[in-house]
């Protein structure tokens, strides 16, 4: 670190403009659809409308003759796989020999406009032989054959997983009770409104260039590499401002790759934009989750030890879902102290759109069962809900039982600010009839710990350039995708440099021009970029002070960079503006640059599995969520909700402001009404299982009359590890809102629904159970027995372990195996 | 859709739009909406789509002042009419009060959905000097956004109605 010292901020935690927020107002904002180049033409993908076939025949000579059409692909052109995970490369542009969903893309057009090319999808014959359709995680776990991949686990099971950190039955058997619970969450989708577009063009040099709508612009310039085999050193991706992503816009599309082979074999620009049904079809949304907790505390709540078993519906493709799935049980620990751990978890595939990375990703849905269990809990030991979390939080600075390295946590202010400003003292459990309060808590990463292609360079590079104008240009690869990275990035370049953020010009995911950011996901951007930026903006700073100090003959340490000039602590008038001290810098040192790179410390958890869940600090929310239910109708309406969530320092305090409530309309969302769900058509037709509900319309979210008043804390502790101890704001706050509302229904009516979209139906089907004498619930009733692998023995931290396994259970297993062939 | 195609024909009509107050003389394929001529033909790509089913919103633009989904209307049937888009909400390069109240309190996040409310904000300005906020969630409520959560796009019309009555009064409008 620089000997300069901030004594007070200047720009951070002032409410600013964001950076591009007179481009978004002024509709200049040039999203990947609105680039228009010369001598372009347009793309359609032809999809398949059979959920899982044999492509028997595929005859495009009539698309090819057809008017105006130029180009027409299938899928043996552009046959390499290719996937986000190294472990999970099983997809293709277009499919070659089979489709795994409804929607899978089959083939593309590619022709002077998109009327042409969509017309001449119908002169595609396409014969299909259609193969039983596994529609359910059930059928997945029991109908082996046929297989949607053939790679995986066995049969239809893509991926399981068993740790342990400590004896974890043992743990349940010395607790007073064990809760045993079991929580369904459906799938959902992140609906950005920009539907995903890319343009494939081929430049003077014959070089490729993609503009796309990508939140990853890093990772689809891999898999381009791969697929189209060409050096990456010749491919150029350029991520536009993205138009809303939430993690859908995180894997690597076929369409972006159609684009590019089309360029290439063309030599003109190419454009696809996905229309509104096909964006349903690309998904990677949340992965609908079945669960089990087992749970077991002492009368004073204390934890003695859980379990959580996850069956994971992966849809058709591998996408994230191995990350996804560590994820359903990688950050329970992280929150309140669990001494020992068990998670068993399974994905499997199904014909249906891939699910994968969406805000918060994998955490969600474990975090609605774990908190409305603790609510449960709460209830039986008869402490208050808010109380039982505050004794059970987890501590700061302190390892896990699954070796999470945790940094600051302000949880504990967060549920004290929920709890005073809803006034839930007063009020849980004593509102009248049909209103209630919920509470919940969650926490999340600020960047995974680990990228996903392993390797020792840096997560994030920054490059600065100062020039005589007195500019400054920042370089960096990071995205996007409206969360305000650009304002981030530039924010914290300017408190440093002491300029105004409008001073500074703003060079962003370019893979041409920007190092490396790995992209716009798990969170990272603030603390990583931020960290990087900041690595570059002192190192520019050190530059120019140690020539103005010359120039002034006053020490460098003296020197203060603020208001655009840079002057001496001592004497405010011995200085010189900005663009006078780069002058004399560049007399000094000749041209002026710098850079600044990031990765997040080694994470202590050394066992196989143990690379999903660290990261360089964790966030925290709480919630508190008032709802009002009607009796007779079931409707669910919700007036308030209070949430503070611990982002380490507010770096625009407009920004995270936006941020948090964004998440909480999402949650909400998410708990009240959004589903992503399949449907089989009638016998009649063709009996495909199908998307029910692919449009806008009928795909429930929650409009300007839905939106409850928030009130909105975030809560300053300042994390060692954040860029000025900023921590992530993105997506943590979305986690609480669900098991919230969950719990505040059970607070206004008494009835629990143990699984989402909390609907009216659901309320008055439970209403009506307790009515009867049942225990007024609607939930799942049992989870599967499943073949759950030998567990890898992790002991905790406090039980002597060092990180590392204590057993091999695959090697274990391959023993046994080698010892049934050969007896 | 072939058969209304052969009725109609496939060649171009050639039409004048009035588009934030210039007459755009333009050629267009006469199956076009109003979103696509302005998109396509006119290069007006400040308004966005998100569904060109009339689900979203995000296509929003005034017609003679009122509000209409442009992908849902014929770029033919507004010939003759006032058609107002987000380019034309700034007098040169001076912002609307509605612009910068976005740009400033968060009303716009990815920009996405910015302009079709934007250019709904207006309308309902143009009809009620000092709307309610409940008048601000019903004018607004067919317009989706999947960033803000809405409040900040409310607390931005509000401070934007401060702003217009603030000039108002001071007679500079």
């Amino acid at each position: 670190m620089s000997e300069i010292k901030h004594s007070e901020f200047n720009v951070i935690g002032k409410a600013r403009r964001r950076v591009d927020g007179r481009a978004k107002v002024t509709g200049q904002t040039i999203f990947a659809d609105d680039l228009v180049l010369p001598r372009m033409l347009h793309c359609k993908l032809l999809r398949s409308p059979l959920p899982h076939a044999q492509i028997k025949s595929l005859d495009m000579s009539r698309a090819r003759a057809a008017d105006g059409v130029h180009l027409v692909l299938s899928g043996k052109d552009i046959p390499i796989e290719f996937g986000i995970l190294p472990v999970s490369q099983d997809e293709e542009a277009l499919c070659t020999k089979k489709v795994r969903f409804v929607g899978d893309p089959v083939a593309a057009v590619i022709a002077r406009d998109e009327q042409t090319a969509t017309e001449a999808l119908d002169l595609i014959d396409v014969e299909y032989e259609p193969l039983a359709t596994i529609g359910s995680p059930e059928e997945a776990l029991k109908i082996g054959e046929p297989r949607i991949h053939d790679y995986g686990e066995e049969g239809n099971i893509h991926k399981r997983v068993s740790l342990e950190f400590g004896d974890t039955d043992e743990a349940l058997s010395a607790a007073d009770e064990v809760f045993d619970d079991t929580f369904f969450y459906e799938g959902n989708t992140h609906l950005a409104i920009e539907q995903h577009a890319a343009v494939g063009s081929v430049d003077q040099d014959g070089k490729l260039t993609l503009w796309s709508s990508t939140q990853t612009p890093h990772y689809v310039h891999r898999a381009l590499a791969k697929v189209l085999q060409i050096p990456a050193a010749h491919i150029r991706v350029i991520a536009c401002p993205n138009g809303g992503a939430f993690g859908g816009k995180s894997d690597i599309f076929g369409h972006e790759i159609v684009v590019c082979k089309a360029a290439l074999m063309l030599g003109r620009p190419v454009k696809i934009c996905l229309n509104r049904e096909e964006v349903f079809y690309c998904h990677r949304g949340r992965h609908p989750v079945l669960m089990r907790f087992r749970t077991g505390v002492k009368k004073d709540g204390s934890i003695t030890g859980m379990q959580v078993e996850t069956l994971v519906d992966g849809g058709a493709f591998g996408s994230y879902g191995v990350a996804s799935l560590f994820y359903t049980g990688a950050l329970q620990t992280v929150t309140y102290h669990i001494p020992r751990y068990r998670f068993q978890g399974c994905r499997v595939f199904t014909n249906k759109a891939a699910c994968g990375p969406k805000r918060g990703h994998g955490t969600v849905q474990p975090r609605f069962g774990q908190e409305v269990q603790l609510d449960k809990i709460a209830e039986r030991l008869e402490i208050d809900p808010a109380e039982l979390r505050l004794r059970i939080l987890e501590k700061p600075n302190t390892k896990t039982a699954n070796w999470m390295q945790l940094g600051t946590i302000g949880l504990e202010t967060c549920i004290h600010t929920v709890v005073d400003k809803s006034d839930w003292k007063e009020r849980f459990k004593k509102l009248p009839e049909g209103r209630g309060l919920g509470l919940a808590c969650s926490s999340y990463l600020c960047g995974a710990g680990l990228p996903i292609y392993w390797n020792k360079m840096p997560h994030s590079g920054v490059q600065l350039k100062l020039d005589r104008s007195g500019g400054i240009t920042v370089f960096c690869g990071c995205t996007e995708i409206g969360q305000g990275s650009d304002d981030v990035l530039v924010g914290l370049i300017a408190e440093v440099l002491g300029v105004d953020p409008f001073d500074i010009r703003c060079v962003t995911a370019d893979t041409d021009l920007t190092p490396v950011d790995l992209g716009s996901y798990s969170s990272r951007v603030t603390l990583m970029m931020g960290n990087a930026a900041i690595q570059a903006a002192e190192r520019a700073r050190d530059q120019v002070a140690a020539a103005v100090a010359a120039r002034l003959d006053v020490p460098a340490r003296r020197l203060v960079f603020a208001g655009g000039r840079v002057f001496d602590t001592q004497d405010a008038d011995r200085g010189m503006d900005w663009r006078d001290a780069v002058i004399c810098a560049e007399e000094t040192h000749g041209t002026i640059g710098s850079v600044g790179s990031y990765s997040p410390p080694k994470s202590p958890a050394r066992y196989k599995g143990g690379g999903v869940g660290p990261s360089a600090a964790y966030s925290y929310t709480a919630a508190v969520v008032e709802v009002e239910v009607d009796r007779v109708t079931g409707w669910l309406r919700v007036p308030k909700i209070w949430i503070a969530h611990d982002i380490g320092r507010t770096l625009n305090p407009v920004l995270a402001r936006g941020q948090v409530e964004g998440s909480v309309y999402m949650g909400l969302g998410e708990a009240l009404m959004e589903e992503q769900v399949y449907r089989r058509l009638p016998a009649k037709l063709s009996n495909a299982l199908v998307h029910k509900i692919p449009s806008l319309l009928e795909y429930k979210s929650l409009t300007t009359h839905d939106m409850p008043d928030i009130v909105c804390d975030l809560i300053e502790d300042p994390d060692p590890n954040g860029p000025f101890g900023a921590k992530e704001v993105g997506q943590g706050p979305l986690t609480p809102i669900i098991p919230a509302v969950a719990n505040a229904v059970y607070d206004a009516v008494g009835v629990r629904i143990d699984e989402t979209p909390i609907t009216p139906d659901k309320i008055l089907k439970a209403l009506d159970d307790k009515a009867k004498g049942g225990e007024g619930r609607i939930g799942p009733k049992g989870f599967p027995a499943i073949e759950w692998p030998e567990a890898l023995q992790v002991p905790p931290p406090w039980e002597g372990g060092d990180g590392k396994a204590i057993n091999d259970p695959e090697r274990a297993h391959a023993a046994k195996l080698e010892k049934a062939v050969r007896p | 859709m072939s058969d209304s195609l052969k009725t109609i024909g496939r060649g171009n009509v050639h039409k004048t739009l009035r588009v934030n107050g210039e007459d755009h003389p333009v050629s267009f394929a006469p199956y076009k909406t109003l979103l696509e001529v302005l998109r396509e033909d006119l290069g007006l790509t400040g308004t966005k789509h998100g569904c060109e089913l009339g689900e979203c919103g995000a296509c929003a633009v005034l017609v003679d002042g009122e509000p209409i989904l442009s992908c849902l209307s014929l770029g033919l049937d507004a010939e003759g009419c006032e058609i107002t888009t987000v380019e034309g909400l700034a007098g040169d390069t001076e912002l609307h009060p509605l612009q910068k109240a976005f740009a400033d309190l968060g009303g716009s996040q990815c920009g996405y959905c910015t302009p079709g409310i934007l250019v709904t904000a207006k309308a309902l300005l143009g009809r009620i000097d000092d709307p309610s906020r409940d008048q601000i969630k019903e004018a607004l409520s067919g317009n989706l956004c999947r960033c803000t959560g809405y409040l900040q796009i409310f607390e931005s019309v509000e401070a934007a109605i401060l702003e217009i009555g603030r000039a108002k009064t001071s007679g500079n409008p």
